[in-house]
């Protein structure tokens, strides 16, 4: 799992890491079952506060990814992996209306915005 | 999280100086670093905790004890590690840690050992012949050597070249690798707090300025830099503290989201911790 902590985003330190376990568990990089690191070892991997790798644990947690078995850490869920990426995909479907929704507001065209998002597969191949 | 010791409302005065209604209180597992200028209230802070200075008014208590009434059990609990170590300088190693040890009940000689060893210290040397660097190792290596929980330190970086500064910050790191252990330690150089402290504490003028989670503290703050175009009476109540030049300004806020809308076209970055002690102990001047 790689997690790179950025200085110049205007995000939270929590919220960066956050979202990057989360993306790592939703990719499969990470495994269910797997055990996860101790709060204090990412924190110090990380150069961060043991406070703030315990909240994104909490919230990971409540969120359903993770799992934290007192005195045995905390591992990637077993089950809702599925119902996840439901919801994953459900807010790419929300991200992407409200982008169609300014796109008309605009007066942009449905073939412009084709080739807007063209445009960025391409740039991803290019990668 | 757990509260391992509770300060509240502690008052001591000196002619010249007083701590004027110092609360904070330490959790469990976490190094929480104590800032401040010199001469802030660091030092006697800390004395008072230890009752090393008799205090005027307050409740200092560990493990939801009060400290002063169970001295001798408490300070079972406490590592200490003091700026001037109070050693006996013409003892040797060996002859102060048998003074040394007694004082504590769960005092383990092994553990003590491996200290010694792993930081290369000669049993047989005298103390006033250590280098600075040996004598905050030693310093260390007895504080650690009685299972203590709680870990304070007053000024332990100071004076020492960066490489032993960092050597000491992967010791902390590592006691703190056990569960239940938590430390506490005062320093001027902000630095040393930038890869280890979980919350910053920062006294000035003998009240607590600050008392946060460092991670949110830095992501709160921001040290913003652009055009003097860009202030007006509106922005400029955004910033704790402010330096224009003839080129431009630079200043830190607590308000990073609000400069984000309010201002456009200035640079907003990352702070140290140094930047943000450094614009709440100079800002006074503003408010007298």
């Amino acid at each position: 799992m790689k997690i790179i902590i950025s200085n110049i985003s205007g995000q939270p330190l929590y919220q960066q890491i956050k979202d990057q376990i989360k993306a790592a568990i939703l990719h499969g990089e990470l495994q269910e079952g797997e055990l996860l690191p101790s709060i204090r070892a990412l924190a110090n991997d990380l150069h961060v506060s043991v406070l703030t790798t315990k909240r994104v644990y909490d919230e990971l947690e409540s969120e359903g990814f993770i799992l934290t078995k007192a005195g045995k850490g905390s591992f990637v869920a077993q089950e809702n992996l599925e119902l996840l990426r439901e919801s994953k995909r459900h807010m790419v479907e929300v991200k992407l209306s409200e982008a169609w929704e300014t796109a008309r507001s605009l007066g942009i065209s449905k073939k412009e915005l084709y080739s807007m998002m063209d445009l960025l597969f391409v740039e991803e191949d290019e990668d | 999280m757990k509260t391992v010791l509770e300060v509240k409302g502690l008052k001591k005065d000196f002619s010249n100086f007083s701590l004027q209604d110092v609360s904070f209180s330490l959790q469990e597992g976490c190094i929480s670093g104590f800032i401040g200028v010199n001469g802030a209230g660091k030092t006697t802070t800390i004395k008072s905790i230890l009752g090393l200075v008799l205090k005027d008014a307050g409740s200092i208590k560990l493990f939801g004890q009060e400290i002063d009434q169970n001295e001798r059990e408490l300070k079972n609990h406490i590592g200490i590690v003091l700026d001037d170590g109070y050693f006996y300088e013409n003892m040797t190693i060996k002859e102060m840690k048998n003074v040394f040890a007694p004082a504590y009940s769960n005092w383990d000689e092994a553990v003590y050992k491996s200290y010694t060893e792993r930081f290369g210290l000669q049993v047989n040397q005298k103390i006033s012949t250590l280098s600075r660097g040996m004598r905050m190792k030693y310093a260390i290596a007895l504080a650690l050597s009685h299972h203590a929980d709680l870990l304070i330190m007053d000024e332990p970086t100071s004076g020492l070249d960066p490489l032993v500064r960092s050597e000491l910050m992967d010791i902390l790191l590592e006691f703190m690798q056990e569960e239940g252990k938590t430390v506490f330690f005062s320093t001027h150089i902000t630095s040393d707090l930038d890869k280890v402290a979980d919350v910053l504490i920062l006294i000035d003028k003998g009240r607590i300025v600050l008392n946060q989670e460092k991670d949110t503290l830095l992501d709160t703050h921001g040290l913003i830099k652009g055009d003097k175009m860009a202030l007006d009476d509106n922005t400029r109540k955004l910033f704790i503290s402010l330096h224009e030049t003839r080129y431009g300004f630079e200043g830190v806020t607590n308000q990073k989201s609000a400069v984000r809308q309010q201002m456009k076209g200035v640079l907003i970055e990352r702070p140290t911790i140094e930047d943000i002690m450094l614009a709440y102990v100079g800002g006074d001047e503003d408010d007298l």
